[in-house]
């Protein structure tokens, strides 16, 4: 067997396990949280009979282990179960399956991540390897300074900030971003720019101080030396040269941002009001509307994973010695 | 035709196109009115004139993925707001606090236990049902019954029995006479749906409902048969769940919406700079409070309860935490915007030698623990710091306990674990119905469990009494008394009464009397307000 599809295998089997071990964490960690739907969704109006008939309905009275099978054995087939909103005894149940609840909002989301990324993640390679290329000149602490201030602030702060510049004095950009399905793409782009401004705001830092450490590392190394030697510039030395083996890394910490694009936006979301995923998970938290919080964990949880094996498959394609061991 | 009279028939005449601006300027010259008065009250009435036309866009500070179309499960001001706009009751609360008749065109009652409803004939539904009293039979029905999971259970566990009689016509049979019975049926759960279809959004209001996401936005168009005249100005409808207050200004400043509600207070004062809005607010029933529980030790001491009602600046409460935008509470829960409100009972304030007369005489020493989180209300951490900062002037000690926010309402309030809390009240539009819903001896919210004392059994007997009472002015004097009794030996401080305070873009133009049942003009705003 071609050794990247081993490992990549490999990979995903443990992803299979610790994808596992997740869901046990997450069911036992929401069968923690006090209160319960009912009393949640009633608030100051829940009294013990409504919140027992809710309980009734909802098979919450059955005893945790039986609930947590049947959970994740629908799970299994795909079904991530029913709401809990929207159930009524004596109408039409109007709940909605957590995936038709999830779908738009985490397409949202991805949307999201994906125009941050497209504009985030070159921005961070060319600054890291530009800054790594003059290490020490004034561009390097140019570029070090500010992407450190502007990870340094709070996502919030720097969202007000840009709503302030972008959208109070200067009326560039819309400060809401309620986009639906219905929206177009070009004004899907339009509505999300600030937003995704302030991620990549917020990532850049990480990225592009990754990529020049990582290369800076490598500067050190004997081969390197060589390659100086015999006669290679600066540019050559570090595009060809050290670039090469400092992709396992930069790789590694791209997935790690990506991740965060997808499953920690909330703050973001909220304050330009941008229908993500994360809101639904908080909105779903406080009212223990408990499929759906399972659901929304086990996509992020999966997302995680995979970010992080694409990570190492590029890691093991992008270094010999791990694509042909021994 | 006294001048007065001839003079409202021309501004009716105006206002409908009848006749012209400078008809309506000389008739006002022909009964007295000098001309630059008799030239601003046409202006005026120009202004206050609806106009149809526009998508209004309306920002919203709550909203969440849970809500449903379901008016069983309403519970947030977005849920009321867009309930109000695509739905309509069997009466509704108006924007000068009467109660008027909305999809019951008349109501009567002999003894106040029988109440005859008389439908309004020829409405239709947004499906292009026609209402009868089939459709409210069923509506009724779906909050009532064992299996029934609505929150207005509670409300209407007083009604025997319901029945059609013919198709215009319903009849509620009550356990026990309720003089107030049409106010408990303008409750925002209890909208008329057509029958077998109580969850799809399906409605005889102003505006039929497009699409719904929840959590997210409402967005509605206008109702072309609506029944209600000069109501429903607005074309298109976008509700709009913007949590952040921040986000929510911040549209409401950038144009991105023409309206929002809960302004928030600390910044008003900043937002009032702002040209292009106006802020207004509305006190009415809404009130905090911080219930001690006499089954709870030391609570049950008068003595002590009296101490602590003493020992509070209700005045500095209204300015530090509502920055004005409220009124000074009176250990009761009937506000001034109620029918009968007690204005008698000499208004409590901050008094250190009383407070420390009664806490002496208590025998109590100590620390007494005071459990508050913001999911009380905004502030009720800091108010609960105010209220300890007093009460030690006066020599008693009060211990804050900063409670999580999360489970509030299932931990610590109303809960025997904890005496003491902070706690708010949406109020009610009438006193019956706030008496039961929280200080009845049968109600399960009596937060302050007073329910044993002799005043307490001599409230309930009054309660009852007033309830069955149809003649006005003895019913003001039993809930004059009923107000005093909880004032006196209840369980309760109500320190401060809030108002709402929501933001305009200066398009919007309102009527001069906002509702204060409810945010947001009784939750009405849609079908009430128009783009001047």
């Amino acid at each position: 067997m071609h050794p990247v599809l081993k490992t990549v295998l490999g990979r995903l089997g443990l992803g299979l396990a610790t994808l596992f071990i997740v869901s046990i964490i997450i069911f036992s960690a929401i069968e923690m949280l006090p209160g319960d739907f009912g009393q949640a969704i009633l608030g100051q109006a829940a009294t013990e009979e409504t919140v027992a008939a809710f309980r009734r309905e909802l098979g919450l009275d059955e005893p945790p282990y039986i609930r947590y099978m049947q959970w994740v054995g629908s799970a299994i087939q795909g079904d991530l179960g029913t709401s809990f909103s929207g159930r009524n005894a004596s109408g039409t149940d109007r709940s909605r399956e957590v995936i038709d609840l999830l779908a738009p909002r985490l397409w949202n989301t991805l949307f999201l991540a994906g125009i941050t990324a497209i504009v985030a993640v070159p921005i961070s390679l060319f600054l890291g390897i530009t800054s790594a290329l003059y290490r020490n000149s004034i561009y390097d602490r140019t570029v070090n300074t500010t992407t450190l201030t502007t990870i340094s602030f709070p996502e919030f702060f720097v969202a007000y900030i840009l709503i302030l510049l972008l959208s109070s004095l200067y009326p560039v950009f819309p400060s809401l971003a309620n986009v639906d399905a219905s929206t177009p793409f070009t004004e899907r782009l339009y509505r999300s720019a600030l937003p995704a401004l302030t991620l990549t705001l917020v990532i850049v830092a990480h990225m592009m101080r990754m990529t020049r450490a990582a290369i800076i590392n490598l500067l050190a190394s004997p081969y390197i030396q060589m390659a100086r030697l015999s006669g290679a510039s600066q540019t050559e030395v570090i595009l060809k040269h050290a670039l090469p083996n400092a992709w396992a890394p930069i790789a590694t910490v791209i997935a790690f941002n990506l991740a965060y694009l997808v499953v920690g936006v909330v703050v973001v979301e909220v304050v330009f009001v941008y229908p993500g995923v994360g809101q639904l998970m908080v909105d779903a938290v406080t009212s223990r509307d408990i499929p759906v919080v399972q659901g929304c964990a086990l996509i992020f949880a999966i997302t995680y994973i995979l970010l992080n094996l694409i990570a190492d498959i590029i890691g093991i394609i992008t270094n010999p010695r791990l694509l042909h061991p021994k | 035709m006294s001048k007065l009279e001839y003079r409202a028939m021309q501004e009716l005449k105006y206002k409908s196109g009848q006749i012209d601006r400078r008809t309506f300027v000389r008739s006002l010259l022909a009964t007295g009115v000098a001309l630059p008065s008799a030239l601003s009250l046409a202006g005026q009435v120009a202004a206050a004139t609806p106009k149809s036309g526009g998508r209004f866009r309306m920002g919203l500070g709550h909203g969440s993925t849970t809500d449903t179309l379901d008016s069983a499960t309403s519970e947030n001001h977005f849920t009321l707001v867009n309930g109000y706009t695509f739905g309509n009751h069997l009466t509704e609360v108006s924007n000068t606090g009467e109660l008027i008749p909305e999809l019951a065109e008349s109501f009567e009652s002999d003894d106040a236990q029988k109440w005859v409803f008389n439908l309004r004939q020829g409405v239709e539904f947004h499906n292009g049902k026609t209402m009868t009293s089939e459709d409210v039979v069923a509506s009724y029905n779906h909050h009532m019954g064992e299996d029934s999971t609505s929150a207005a259970k509670g409300l209407l566990t007083q009604v025997k029995s319901l029945k059609a009689d013919g198709k215009n016509k319903v009849i509620f049979e009550l356990e026990n006479p309720n003089a107030d019975f049409p106010f408990i049926v303008s409750d925002y759960h209890i909208s008329i749906r057509p029958a077998g279809d109580m969850a799809s959004g399906v409605g005889t209001g102003g505006y039929i409902l497009q699409s719904f996401e929840p959590g997210v936005k409402s967005v509605l168009k206008r109702n072309p048969n609506y029944w209600k005249e000069g109501k429903a100005h607005f074309d298109e409808v976008e509700l709009i769940s913007i949590i952040d207050p921040t986000a929510r200004q911040n549209a409401l400043t950038s144009g991105d919406i023409d309206s929002m509600d809960r302004v928030d207070l600390k910044t008003v004062n900043l937002f009032k700079r702002n040209k292009d809005i106006y802020i207004w607010d509305a006190t009415g029933t809404a009130h905090y409070t911080f219930p001690m529980r006499l089954n709870v030790p030391p609570f049950d001491n008068y003595d002590l309860r009296m101490a602590l009602k003493w020992s509070i600046k209700r005045q500095e409460l209204v300015d530090k935490i509502l920055l004005g935008y409220g009124a000074v509470g009176n250990d009761h829960p009937i506000s001034t915007a109620n029918r009968y409100h007690n204005s008698d009972l000499p208004q409590r304030e901050f008094d250190a030698d009383k407070a420390a007369f009664h806490y002496k005489k208590s025998g109590h020493s100590g620390k007494i623990q005071l459990s508050a989180a913001d999911a009380a209300f905004a502030g009720a951490v800091d108010a609960a710091q105010l209220m300890a900062a007093s009460a030690s002037e006066a020599g008693m000690e009060i211990e804050v306990v900063r409670e999580p926010k999360d489970g509030y309402w299932s931990n610590v309030w109303n809960n025997d674990a904890k005496g003491w809390c902070a706690c708010y009240w949406g109020g009610r539009p009438t006193e019956d119905w706030m008496f039961s819903a929280a200080y009845t001896d049968d109600t399960e919210w009596n937060d302050t469990a007073w329910k044993t004392t002799d005043s307490a059994v001599k409230f309930n007997s009054l309660v009852k009494e007033a309830r069955a009472e149809l003649n006005d002015s003895k019913r003001r004097e039993l809930y004059y008394e009923c107000q005093r009794l909880i004032y006196d030996d209840g369980g309760t401080i109500c320190p401060i009464f809030n108002s709402y305070v929501s933001a305009n873009s200066k398009g919007i133009a309102t009527d001069e009397n906002i509702a204060a049942n409810w945010d947001s003009d009784g939750a009405k705003c849609v079908e009430r307000w128009w783009f001047a």
